[in-house]
């Protein structure tokens, strides 16, 4: 495997619960920096478990928790000395379901800038979301109407406005949770080629269900599947660059599930 | 395959003409019951403004109540009862609507919130009596508050605090959890998320919720007899410590009168508070249709 690229994240032994059902086990496997990295497998396999666990955003369900590490630039998130606000600000976050706020499309950019200690004049605030609104590509479309609400747009551009939030604040890692399953052929394109350039400055984590997605965009595939005595805990199976897992899988069940022939 | 053979075997009742009939006539029945209820409203309403109309004047506004009807007028009434509305939204309100927000946002789910959870929702079942009872012990004689405002506006606060409770925690809820994930995700605190969103979003809502409160409160009779808030006040009331009368009371007062001439007195103050009240409704309602966000 590739070594050369440095590592941001790293998973070591990670276990998580919901209640007493371990959810994913034994998990160990790393991000590499500009690098988008792709995690597929079959539905309940615990792929938005991982992703969320990334930014600890998977703590807010009350039943949650985990063991093991994970690493972000060697420290420990789950270090008690460290604040998941801290963790969310430098990872950010996409989600499946489009879900900006119900404000004007400036606010929905200006208010993450603001809340994370924005103190500058009203003129470079206009120019931080312009920034965040052209690295999205929805500059062009929105740049008329930046006082309309959030939800008066499409679902592609509403996708992208959430991708403009989550890229304004400057975040080092941004996690994508299926981020095109709700949109069509050529919002789903736009995405993808929005990931590409977006992966010049960022670090990219998708949740993907869709094999040609991540054919095309990722650098590095996880493969994840469910084992264990009953099948029921997910963990990563294969870990590598994507053209490897796609052309030359090590894992049996990698092949069968990349080629539709699995279940 | 093995389902469909199955169907086969059942006989289903195939009267179609009867079964519209039945939805026929309880489409009818429905259809009277609303007749009903909106007949016996009109006829209140024609009653009461036939009664009260020659009896609707300026007066009633500028003058406190005499034992002339000529003269008569709820003066203290209404401001006694703006005054109550004015306490008791003061204390309701920051009261309620905080701990609405405690209870949506804040609380850990563990036995004691579930506890409190389900009382609160009872006590909003409690009949308005009990509260009166409350207030004369509580804070009439053990707080030694007298029959004053302020005794007054604590057993009103008391009785619509469940109400707001409630509604504040159902404005709350209806703000989708992905609001707050996406909030929570660009690195904002609990408290953030709160401020500039749930409560932005749920105010319209909450808002809806505390007018009518407080439009019950301002129809509430019950407690207030039960404190002893007086029925003759011929003075302005200046502060929270006076003693003080209300519309509800006052007109309770004048219908117990013999005199023919103080049941037209009281229609003509039934009259202002229905308009008081419908008022407050509608304005709650055209909020509510309003501002609401759809999601
Ligand atoms: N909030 C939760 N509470 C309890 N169990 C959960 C919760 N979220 C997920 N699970 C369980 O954890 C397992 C993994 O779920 P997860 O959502 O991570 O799967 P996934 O791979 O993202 O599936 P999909 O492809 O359908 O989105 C599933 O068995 C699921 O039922
Ligand atoms: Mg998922």
């Amino acid at each position: 495997m590739d070594n050369n690229h440095n590592t941001v994240l790293e998973t070591k032994n990670l276990n998580i619960y919901y209640g007493d059902f371990l959810a994913i086990k034994d998990v160990n496997f790393k991000v590499f920096r500009h690098q988008i990295t792709a995690i597929i497998g079959p539905s309940g396999c615990g792929k938005s478990t991982l992703l969320r666990s990334f930014n600890r955003m998977n703590e807010l369900v009350p039943s949650a928790r985990s063991e093991g590490k994970i690493l972000f630039n060697g420290e420990d998130i789950y270090d008690p000395s460290i604040d998941p606000v801290e963790v969310r600000r430098r990872i950010g976050m996409v989600f499946q379901k489009p879900n900006p706020f119900p404000k004007s499309i400036y606010e929905n950019i200006a208010w993450g800038l603001k809340i994370n200690g924005f103190r500058g004049s009203k003129s470079e605030l206009d120019d931080l979301v312009e920034q965040a609104l052209r690295g999205a590509a929805l500059w062009d479309e929105v740049k008329d109407k930046l006082d309309q609400s959030g939800l008066s747009l499409s679902g592609g551009q509403q996708q992208r406005l959430c991708i403009a939030r989550a890229i304004a604040i400057k975040p080092e890692v941004i996690l994508m949770d299926e981020p095109a399953s709700a949109l069509d052929p050529i919002a789903t394109l736009k995405i993808e080629d929005l990931m590409r350039e977006l992966k010049e400055n960022y670090t990219i984590v998708i949740v993907t269900h869709n094999m040609q997605e991540a054919a095309r965009v990722s650098d590095y595939t996880a493969m994840m599947m469910l084992t264990g005595d009953e099948e029921r805990s997910g963990t990563v199976i294969e870990f590598d660059q994507t053209n490897v897992i796609f052309t030359r899988p090590k894992d049996k069940r990698t092949e069968d599930y990349i080629t539709g022939r699995f279940g | 395959m093995s389902t469909l053979t199955a169907l086969k075997d059942v006989t289903f009742e195939r009267n179609l003409s009867f079964r519209k009939l039945k939805g026929k006539i309880f489409e009818i029945l429905a259809f009277f019951a609303i007749l009903l209820g909106i007949a016996m409203l009109l006829t209140l309403l024609v009653d009461v403004f036939l009664d009260g109309l020659p009896w609707l004047s300026t007066r009633l506004f500028t003058e406190f109540p005499s034992r002339f009807p000529e003269k008569a007028g709820l003066r203290s009434a209404l401001q006694g009862s703006i005054w109550l509305m004015f306490l008791t939204a003061l204390m309701a309100i920051p009261v309620g609507v905080g701990a609405g927000i405690y209870l949506e946002e804040f609380a850990p789910q563990n036995r004691i919130t579930r506890f409190i959870e389900i009382n609160v929702a009872n006590l909003a079942g409690v009949p308005s009596i009990i509260y009166g009872l409350l207030g004369l012990g509580l804070f009439v004689r053990q707080l030694g508050l007298g029959r004053t405002l302020i005794a007054g506006a604590m057993t009103m606060a008391l009785l619509v605090l469940p109400i707001i409770i409630v509604t504040t925690r159902e404005a709350i809820r209806a703000v989708p959890n992905s609001i707050r994930q996406a909030a929570l995700a660009i690195g904002a605190t609990d408290w953030e998320v709160s401020r500039d969103h749930v409560l932005v979003y749920s105010a319209p809502a909450i808002l809806t919720g505390v007018i009518l409160a407080m439009s019950r409160a301002i129809g509430e009779t019950a407690p207030l007899i039960t404190i002893g808030a007086l029925t003759y006040i011929a003075f302005d009331p200046k502060g929270p410590f006076d003693i003080f009368t209300v519309l509800p009371i006052q007109i309770f007062n004048w219908v117990s009168l013999p005199q023919p001439a103080f049941h037209g007195l009281a229609a003509a103050g039934i009259i202002i508070l229905l308009i008081v009240l419908l008022s407050m409704n509608a304005l709650a309602i055209w909020l509510r249709n309003r501002l609401t966000i759809h999601w």
